[in-house]
């Protein structure tokens, strides 16, 4: 009993001791909460409200871009998706397999699904296909129970409902690279686009818009639960181009078949009605992807599809800048419009000849025969007299050697060359040689088919500095945005010098013996003046010379002379000028001018001047 | 003295009914509140509502406290006698699911036995404390500091602590070595004996290490700092910690636990319960819970101490000691203090098996206070006549 006593002892000594350790311990997790929902709460609870509260981007609609008329060019179309999320579809192999069964998932998609899921978290979707019709969405919308984790999204894709026919004015989208990701969050969201080229480029601040944001409460795994506070944010500006879809169209049928630009301007107020450039690509190709065949096959094709001749294209204006040479003549008052040289077919400089395109000469030339039959022989004798250096100014009056400011990415300045120019350049003096060269637009001069139209259009107006554009007015919103161009200044020509040169012009084509008689306008108040140039693409040699110039018809396509066109009308009341380029096209009269009259004839039968820049448009609907 | 030395042989058994006039209402209360608490919080982890948790939850309370009514009414000696049997029972069970269990959450827990589920780990738990109070019992204390007397517990300590811990279930195997370890020095073993067995149990540790799966050790080491992988394994004890930080000092209410409801919290109605609660009652509901608990286990010390017998106060003790284990792994657990081994809150985490072995060990504590003047021999069976 003494031992049971003892040990009743020791039990309860060790019972104590055991049972205040335990009560220590017990103060101990006191203590921890008191530090975790006290001490330290606050920081706690932001943490807690981080979890729960959600900040959404809501990407705003892309503003739609219109032709003058108000017909949409690019527009948004809803693009339903087929997403997946791994963690409520169950095993995802399973589950695309019997996806297939009701729309083919092809391996290399399996594959980048899997792949995809691998890398993300369980509870992000994962696009399976994209811009699936009517029929498959209610193909799969009807065995969505037998689906867990597949669900429809409707996103938004750009859409060019004039495809190849605006692609190089409008551009196209393409999602958004590494370098592009500055500061605007809306660029990070998956299947974001933004302006690649054209003017979805140009203008991608004002088409993208403002992006709006919602707060939703989600659970840990990123399930929306509910929409705690939602801010709309601005859609993207709706632009409505200068360009006339009609005339658009009919001018890219006129010369798709070529290699070839055209440009058709309002010579008042310098708006761009159409312009064009052959061959051109699908920009809906780029929208969704485009795929590596098509790639490079544009890439390859030497006749340069994704190049916007029109203003990335510089080309020798050849005689299209004869115009410029009498103005500066004129202008500087060293020779007048009557006196005469005569043209033997060829000029001799030191040892050198210089050639007329007509062998045999056109004998005596005043301006106005020399502009109507093109005498090279004449342009040589002027530009000796004037000097590179006076030509170039003038030319530069014209907006010839520099950027115009058009609204497109990519737009060339051309070259006027001077002294000072190959001095600094090539190291090596001006030679007179190629003064006379540059007489007759050929030599270092560079110019593009936009800023050849300019320059037609700044003759025909009279002497004023218009500048192209390309979008007549921005809308926020229905509302029409403050147009903030100024009115062009006057080039300060003589209006006596300029008519002289419009004559010239008009004998080109409306005087039988015009260089482009046979593609004059018939049609009553519509008749066009203008100027063919060809440009050597590949300098004849004398042994050619002798032996006879082959026709560019025998020659290899790259091997033929580039064809110049420019030209307004009506000659009367000038209205639409416009630049033609065939590359390689064989001589200017042939292949140039008439796609010129077509498109100058067709212009004033649609007279899209009508529609003046104060006129108001009303666009339908909202830009979704 | 001879008879004083059997089990059996000392006084008649009480009758029925004086046992049941004998029941302890204040523990029994004691016990309720606690599950009444956790009724509650099951049905706030549903989001309000009844399913799928808490009326179940009810029904199995409602079956442990006719078990532990049971246990209670058993004629103490009944408990003795059968001891080292039930622990046999529960070992074989242990090596039963080791060989043909089925795996839940990646744990092989579980032995089917028709349409009940099994849990033998738990019902060691009982088993464990039961046989080593019987040990113990039958020890004198003149035995007792012989240093071969060691060696039977140790063996019924780890034994099944190895068998668990290969299932694996590392709260389980802890839970039964830490509860053999306080009863072996509740049993008055010299505090260097008790040394020599703590430096055992840490021999044991790189071997138990070699044991664990990939998952427990991230848990372990995870610990450590849990915030250098917060969307890895530290994921639930980072969002455990917000939960407990924005309840504050009064919650968010009933109902209004942002983290628990947007299931931030993993596994909310079992291992996390308790991060619920403080979440939704603040520090305020936190504290008040520990006290209950407080109350529960200091009242169960103080019948084990007005027990007669040594198989009875060891018996009581190891009991609460074990309640103590749950109450304190789990919580230290959920607030960031120990590795999330997956130990439940006792009487309020969902969950059958632990509910049904907390009530049987409650059953046992009631009946040392029924039967706390009864006197136990020290031996099986008469050794003279």
């Amino acid at each position: 009993m003494q031992g049971e006593a003892s040990r009743s002892k020791l039990f309860t000594r060790r019972t104590i001791m055991l049972g205040g350790a335990q009560t220590l311990l017990l103060a101990a997790l006191a203590g921890r909460m008191y530090q975790l929902q006290v001490l330290e709460s606050d920081s706690y609870k932001t943490l807690a409200d981080d979890n729960r509260i959600n900040m959404q981007l809501l990407p705003p609609p892309r503003g739609r871009i219109f032709d003058r008329f108000g017909q949409p060019l690019a527009v948004n179309q809803l693009n339903y998706r087929l997403v997946i999320v791994p963690e409520q579809s169950g095993d995802l192999e399973r589950a695309l397999s019997a996806l297939s069964d009701l729309l083919p998932i092809e391996t290399r998609d399996r594959e980048r699904i899997l792949r995809e899921a691998r890398r993300k978290r369980k509870f992000v979707p994962i696009t399976v296909r994209e811009n699936l019709t009517w029929e498959e969405v209610s193909r799969i919308e009807v065995n969505a129970p037998d689906l867990p984790g597949t669900m429809i999204d409707v996103g938004q894709t750009r859409h060019y409902l004039a495809g190849r026919e605006t692609a190089h004015v409008i551009g196209y989208v393409g999602a958004v690279s590494e370098k592009e990701l500055e500061g605007d969050p809306v660029l990070g969201l998956p299947g974001f686009r933004i302006g690649k080229n054209g003017a979805e480029k140009t203008f991608e601040k004002a088409l993208r818009g403002k992006a709006g944001s919602r707060q939703v409460e989600v659970n840990a795994f990123g399930r929306i639960i509910r929409e705690l506070r939602r801010d709309e944010g601005q859609p993207g500006d709706d632009h409505i181009l200068s360009i006339d879809m009609g005339l658009q169209e009919y001018a890219n049928a006129r010369i798709q078949d070529k290699s070839s630009a055209a440009v058709v301007i309002d010579v008042h107020s310098g708006e761009l009605l159409a312009m064009v450039s052959a061959p051109s690509f699908n920009p809906n190709s780029f929208t969704t992807g485009i795929s590596h065949t098509e790639w490079n096959a544009l890439m390859a094709n030497e006749r340069f599809p994704l190049t916007n001749k029109a203003i990335s294209g510089q080309y020798s204006p050849g005689s299209t800048f004869k115009m410029v040479v009498a103005l500066a003549a004129l202008d500087g008052g060293i020779i007048n419009a009557h006196q005469k040289f005569f043209c033997p077919g060829f000029i001799e400089l030191g040892n050198r000849r210089f050639h007329c395109w007509k062998r045999g000469g056109h004998g005596h030339m005043n301006m106005n025969s020399a502009i109507t039959q093109s005498c090279d022989v004449y342009f040589y004798e002027v530009s000796k007299r004037i000097g590179v250096n006076a030509i170039a100014a003038m030319a530069r009056r014209f907006g010839l050697g520099e950027k115009l400011g058009i609204e497109l990415p990519s737009e060339r300045k051309g070259l006027v060359p001077t002294r000072d120019w190959k001095l600094a350049v090539h190291g090596v003096p001006w030679q007179k040689g190629e003064t006379l060269v540059v007489g007759i637009g050929h030599g270092f001069l560079l110019t593009t088919p936009l800023q050849l139209a300019v320059m037609t259009a700044r003759i025909a107006n009279g002497g004023i500095a218009v500048l192209p554009k390309l979008v007549r007015e921005t809308q926020r919103s229905g509302q029409r945005l403050p147009d903030t161009r100024e009115p062009f200044p006057s080039m300060g020509l003589s209006a006596a010098h300029l008519a002289i040169v419009q004559k010239g012009m008009n004998d080109v084509t409306n005087y039988p013996r015009g260089t482009a008689f046979s593609a004059r306008i018939e049609e009553p108040g519509m008749a066009m003046a203008g100027k063919t140039g060809s440009v050597q693409v590949k300098r004849i040699t004398k042994a050619e010379r002798e032996s006879g110039v082959r026709k560019n018809e025998d020659r290899p396509w790259k091997d033929r002379d580039h064809a110049l066109f420019v030209g307004y009308a009506p000659v009367e009341a000038p209205r639409y000028a416009i630049s033609v380029i065939v590359e390689h096209g064989g001589g200017g009269s042939k292949s140039a001018a008439p796609v010129a009259r077509d498109i100058l004839r067709e212009v004033q039968r649609r007279d899209p001047a009508r529609r003046g820049p104060g006129e108001n448009i009303v666009l339908d609907g909202a830009a979704v | 003295m001879a008879t004083q030395d059997s089990f059996d042989s000392s006084q008649p058994g009480m009758s029925l009914l004086k046992r049941v006039f004998q029941i302890n209402l204040v523990l029994v209360v004691l016990i309720c509140l606690p599950a009444l608490v956790g009724f509650a919080m099951l049905y706030s982890a549903a989001g309000g509502e009844m399913e799928p948790w808490a009326a179940r939850q009810i029904v199995r309370f409602g079956v442990g406290l006719v078990i532990m009514f049971t246990v209670a009414l058993v004629d103490i000696r009944f408990w003795i006698k059968s001891a080292y049997f039930i622990y046999a029972g529960a070992f074989v069970l242990l090596v039963g699911v080791e060989l043909m269990g089925d795996s839940a959450m990646g744990a092989q827990r579980w032995v089917d036995i028709g349409p009940l589920q099994l849990q033998p780990s738990e019902i060691m738990k009982i088993a464990l404390v039961i046989a080593l109070a019987r040990y113990f019992h039958t020890v004198g204390s003149e035995d007792i500091k012989r240093i071969t007397v060691l060696i039977p517990p140790l063996l019924l300590i780890l034994a099944p602590a190895a068998l668990v811990l290969r299932q694996p279930d590392l709260g389980t195997a802890v839970l039964l070595a830490l509860s053999g370890t306080m009863m072996l020095f509740l049993a008055g073993l010299r505090l260097w004996k008790l040394g020599v067995a703590l430096v055992a149990l840490l021999g044991a540790i790189p071997v138990a290490w070699q044991f664990l799966r990939g998952y427990q050790k991230a848990r372990i080491l995870t610990f450590i700092d849990p915030e250098s992988d917060p969307l890895g394994a530290g994921y639930h004890i980072l969002q455990s910690k917000i939960a407990f930080g924005s309840g504050g000092m009064f919650g968010k209410g009933f109902l209004g636990g942002t983290q628990s409801h947007l299931n931030f919290l993993p596994e909310k109605q079992t291992d996390f319960i308790f991060t619920m609660l403080a979440e939704e009652f603040g520090l305020v509901g936190g504290i008040a819970l520990l006290l209950l608990y407080f109350a529960l286990m200091a009242y169960g010390t103080i019948i084990s101490l007005r027990c007669n017998s040594q198989f009875g106060r060891m018996l009581g003790m190891g009991i609460i000691t074990t309640f103590f284990l749950y109450v304190f792994i789990n919580m230290a657990m959920v607030m960031g203090l120990v590795p999330v081994v997956g130990v439940p809150l006792p009487l309020i985490s969902y969950g059958g098996s632990s509910m049904l072995t907390l009530l049987f060990g409650f059953g046992l504590v009631l009946n040392i206070y029924i039967h706390r003047d009864i006197q136990i021999g020290r031996r099986q069976h008469n050794t003279s006549t």
